[in-house]
This record gives structure tokens, sequence and C-alpha cells, in this order.
């Protein structure tokens, strides 16, 4: 009997486990690209939920077609989210740079431009594509195996961007950018290149985070909107440090709203996400890593 | 010069409050003149941004939380009270609190820029979120059910104090009409004042004007407050307006909208936004009826193309223009 309530417990504890665990990675996931274009570019992007809803549709719409799965997931929907991005970078960032206040209220007219849209081509009924792999029993409990690889794809992703970051040459010219535009542009860096080649990535990352997510979370025209506060909250409150400021913020507040949704009902889980956001901010206004790992990555 | 635009301003809104309030009402029909009040409160709302962005910096994406509120209180105090005088007061009431409790962890936290713009953004989010979830009946403040994304209907109308007598739509017009003036006569002598004028050096040098001893985080809570306030009462009057307030006011939508009305009427005066506003919103009523475009894709392009091309807005472009043209006219005499 005993051994049986043990049982029951771990059961629900590791259920409960998973379930934070795929919070942090789904937050880790969305909020990657728009912290590397604010991170490297200080520019806020406000139309990166419809990014998001972009990288689902195509992810959607090259299944559909016929497309094999993982080629539309892990290919095809970061390249066209990647060039919809060096578009926007091209026409309208790029005239932009510095005047933060301008670029959130251009931003936030393409966002609601992407967002009528895909509402006047796609419809509003939501899309979908059921999650692979099925499912996985723990006790009496049932998780997605689906959930365990978006944990695993998000470990993947930020080891990756981390490594490219610091080792490759791309990645050292990326941030030297970043530190002294004058200087780089002075050793021969092409600046503008540079700008939209990070402006690129990030919204790779940010299609491949709205194609991941498509299958557990479907599509619609607004889809965007439920990602943005949240993705938002999380770099911001990272601060300007791209990996370790996107990747503690996920980590604190995925467990926060996850715990709090299993608890109480998923709205209140979203709820106090953004409240913590806003004392965590009273007292470090920079973020976390504007005080702390202030040189890191 | 000050004293001389003082009295233009004077002028030019007696006689705007004459042709609004005495002509008006009685040459156009009773379905044009609710129009016309629905953009005499969305003006009040531009206004009470346009004050807080234009002359404090604060770029606020929230304006629409205060609205919001103001709307939603205004509806829940009327409906259990059956006092509308009381309600309107509530509104702002509480919409000032609200702005003071905000405005403490925003001002005193010292963000800036895109942090306060993040943050006010999310306080709407969340309000969004929550009222549409509450479509449950256990969700009740007295005896008025929040409703969820249905929104409270049945929203009482104001009446004559004193009195049981409900205002006529021609009435209310005058009301809210009044109200706008009223409201851009007061910011306009508030940015005058003493008080206006730190404000201004506040937003153009924080720093500066806090060496010189000025506390920039309670001048700011103050200015958020007073919009606050200017915002929970444009609320109120929506909700006499249209008879029903619903989580859209929350919506993101509506809070980017507020922004384009000051951006494009012109940041840094009081009568752009308020211009920006009635513009903007005879088009989306005239987008709403000819059904060619997407309102939401329509706003999208006009928003980047206002930042793009016109980043000083329509009035200060015009004033400019009148300007060189007067300038000229100055010169040209002998």
């Amino acid at each position: 009997m005993l051994h049986d309530m043990n049982g029951l417990l771990m059961d629900l504890l590791a259920i409960t486990l998973l379930e934070i665990f795929y919070g942090i990675a789904s937050l880790a996931l969305i909020s990657l690209g728009l912290a590397i274009i604010f991170g490297m570019l200080r520019v806020i992007n406000f139309a990166h939920g419809e990014f998001l809803m972009i990288g689902g549709f195509s992810f959607i719409m090259l299944t559909t077609a016929g497309v094999n799965m993982w080629i539309a997931m892990l290919i095809g929907a970061p390249l066209i989210v990647g060039l919809l991005g060096i578009v926007v970078e091209r026409v309208v960032i790029r005239n932009l740079y510095g005047r933060i206040v301008e670029t959130i209220l251009a931003t936030w007219g393409l966002s609601l431009f992407l967002m009528g849209a895909a509402s006047l081509l796609f419809g509003y009924f939501q899309r979908g594509v059921s999650p692979p792999f099925g499912t996985l029993k723990i006790g009496n409990y049932q998780e997605g195996v689906y959930s365990i690889f978006v944990i695993v794809l998000a470990a993947a992703v930020y080891l990756s961007t981390y490594l490219v970051l610091r080792y490759t040459k791309l990645g050292l010219i990326a941030r030297a950018t970043m530190q002294n535009p004058e200087m780089a542009s002075s050793l021969g860096v092409a600046r503008e290149k540079v700008y939209a080649v990070t402006f690129f990535c990030g919204a790779a990352l940010t299609g491949l985070a709205g194609a991941v997510l498509a299958p557990i979370a479907g599509v619609v025209p607004t889809s965007g909107l439920a990602y943005i506060a949240r993705s938002f909250i999380t770099v911001i409150t990272g601060g300007a440090t791209v990996i370790a400021g996107t990747g503690i913020a996920s980590v604190l507040f995925g467990t926060v709203s996850q715990l709090t949704a299993i608890l109480t009902r998923p709205v209140w889980g979203e709820a106090i996400l953004l409240l913590t956001a806003v004392v965590l901010l009273r007292f470090l206004p920079a973020g976390i890593t504007g005080r702390y790992f202030r040189n890191g990555l | 010069m000050r004293a001389l635009q003082s009295h233009v301003t004077t002028i030019g809104t007696l006689v705007a409050g004459i042709v609004l309030v005495g002509i008006v009402p009685f040459a156009v029909a009773p379905f044009t003149l609710a129009d016309l009040t629905l953009y005499a409160a969305m003006a009040i709302l531009a206004m009470s941004l346009g004050f807080i962005w234009g002359f404090g910096g604060i770029l606020s994406f929230g304006q629409s939380v205060f609205f919001g509120v103001g709307g939603y209180t205004y509806a829940i105090v009327a409906l259990n009270f059956d006092s509308p005088s009381l309600a309107l007061l509530a509104a702002i009431a509480v919409a000032v609190t609200g702005a003071l409790l905000l405005g403490y962890f925003i001002f005193w936290g010292r963000l800036s820029d895109v942090y306060l713009a993040v943050i006010t953004l999310t306080i709407s989010l969340i309000f969004f979120m929550l009222i549409n979830s509450m479509s449950s009946s256990i969700y009740r403040i007295g005896d008025v059910p929040i409703g969820g994304y249905n929104g409270i209907p049945g929203i009482p109308p104001l009446v004559v104090p004193g009195t049981d007598r409900s205002l006529s739509v021609a009435e209310t017009y005058v009301l809210v009409v009044t109200v706008a003036l009223l409201v851009y006569l007061g910011l306009s002598w508030l940015i005058r004042t003493k008080f206006g004028r730190i404000l201004c050096s506040i937003k153009e040098n924080e720093v500066r004007a806090e060496l010189l001893g000025y506390d920039a985080r309670l001048y700011k809570l103050a200015a958020f407050a007073v919009g606050a306030a200017i915002a929970g009462m444009a609320g109120a009057l929506f909700a006499v307006y249209s008879g029903l307030i619903n989580p859209d006011v929350f919506g993101i939508g509506f809070s980017a909208q507020i922004i384009v009305w000051v951006m494009l009427g012109g940041l840094g005066t009081l009568i752009g936004p308020a211009l920006g506003a009635v513009l903007i919103q005879m088009l989306v009523v005239w987008l709403g009826k000819v059904q060619v475009i997407d309102a939401n894709m329509a706003l999208g392009v006009l928003f980047i193309v206002a930042v793009l091309l016109v980043p000083a807005g329509l009035v200060p472009r015009l004033q400019g223009l009148l300007a060189i043209a007067f300038g000229n006219l100055a010169r040209s005499r002998p």
C-alpha cells in the first residue's frame, strides 16, 4: 500500500517535472529569435508573434503539400521566415536603427499588417498537424513524446547558438559589430551585411519555434498574440545578454507559470508570469543580466 | 509669444466650442451625432496619451487599460448603485489608483523606453486575458457579472443630476464634446504651468532636471496619473455612448490605434492626437462599411508609412508649412 502511494507520488512528480521542463523549453524557443534581434541589434521586433505564426503556417502548408514533416519543420519554415526577416530588415528596420521607439511603432504596424494578411489568406479556422511519436505513459498519466522532443530540441538550439556565437568567425564578427559598429566597420566589416544576416538568423530561429510548436498549439492568424507577451517579457527580463539572460529568464518564468497553471488554471499561469516580471523589473530595471553575468553571452 | 499662443488656444477652443456645441447638434441627424460622440470620446483618450507621451516622455502602450478600467468601473458601479454620476467619479478614481500603483513600479524602477513600453503592453494583455476568461457567471462584482468576452451590456446612460431624466443623444453629445474641449484647455494650461515646464524638462534631459533638484519620478507619476484620470473618464463616456463594454478595449489592436492617433496627429501637440483620433476613427468606420480591405491590414500599412514618412506627425508638419508661408509673407512686406 505504502509502496503504491510512493509509486503514485513518483509518477506525479515525474509528470510535473516533465511539464515544467516543457514550459521552460517552449518559452526558451519562442524567445531566442527575439533575444538575438534585441540583444545584437537593439531592435524590438513587435512583429515577433506574427513571425512565429508565419513559421507555424509555413510548416503546416508545406506538410499538407506533401513535403516531409522534418524538412518542413527544421528547414522550410525557418528559411521562409528568415527570408521574410531579410525583406523586413531591408525595407523597414534599416531606416530606423538607433531609434527604438520608431522601431517599435513600425514593427507593430507590420504585426497588424501580417495578421490582417494571414486572415485574408488562411481564414480564421484553426489549422494543425497532429504531433508525431504518440504518447508516453507514466503510471496513470500520459504525455506526448513530442514534448520530450521539444525539450531536447530547445537544448540543442541553445547549445548551437552559443557555439556559433562563441567559437565561429561569424559569431566573432557579429559580436564585434554589436559592441562597436564604427570600429568593426573601419576594420573592414560590412556592417549592413552583418545586420541583415543577424536579422535573418533571429527570424529563422523564430520560424523554427513557430513550426515546432504548431503541432501542439495549432495555428490561427492571431496566434502571435498568444506568444508575444510571454516572449517579450522573457527577453526584457533576461536583459541584453542573448543566451544567458533569455535562458535564465525562461527557466524562472517557465517554472513559475507552469506550476501556477498546474495548481490553478492556465490563464492564471500566464498572469502570474507577467506579474512576476513587473515586480522583478522594479528591482532589476536592466534585466537579470543587467546586474549579473554582464560579460556573458 | 507664450501669452499670444495661450490666447490663440483659448479663442480657437471657444470658436470650436460654439460651432460644435451651438450649431452642429441642430444641423445633423441624431445618428451622426452618436458617431461624433464616439469621436469626441476617442479624442479625449488620444489627448491623455498625447499629454503623457508628448510632454512627459512616457510612451505607455497601456493607455487603453485606464480607458477600459474606466469603462468597466462605470458599468459596474452604475448598474450596482443606479447612480451614473457616482459611477463617473468612481471610474476616474479607480483609473488613478491603478496608475499610481503601476506608476510606482515603473518610475521607481526607473524603467524607460522599451521596458516601459513592454511592461504597459503586458499589463493590458493581462487584463485582456483575465477578463476574457471570466465568462462564467461566478465572476461578478455585486449584482453585475463580468461576462467574459461578451462584456457587460445594458449600461445605463447619464442622468441630469438630481433627477431621473436620462440625457438624450444630443445632450450626451454636447456633454462629451464639452468635456473634450475642457480637457484640451485644461491640459494646455497644465503644460504652461511650472509643473508642466518641469515635466517637459525631465522629458528633454532627466539627469539635468534631477541635478537641479526635481524628483523626476514624482513628476512623471503625477503626469501618468493625470493621463490615467482623463483616459478613465474617456472610457466611462465611451461606455455611456455604447451601452456596452467588452474586453476588446484591452486588446492589442486598440492600444495600437491610440498610439497611431498620437503618432500620426503629431507628438508634442494636444490638438494633433485629437485630430488623429477623429480622422482614423472615421477611416476605420469607413473601412468597416466598404469591406474592401481588412481594417487591421490598412491600419498596419498606415502605421509603417506614418513612421517612415511623417515621423513628426501631421499637425507639426502643417505648422511648419504655415510658419514658412507666413514667414515668407512677413518678409515680403516692405
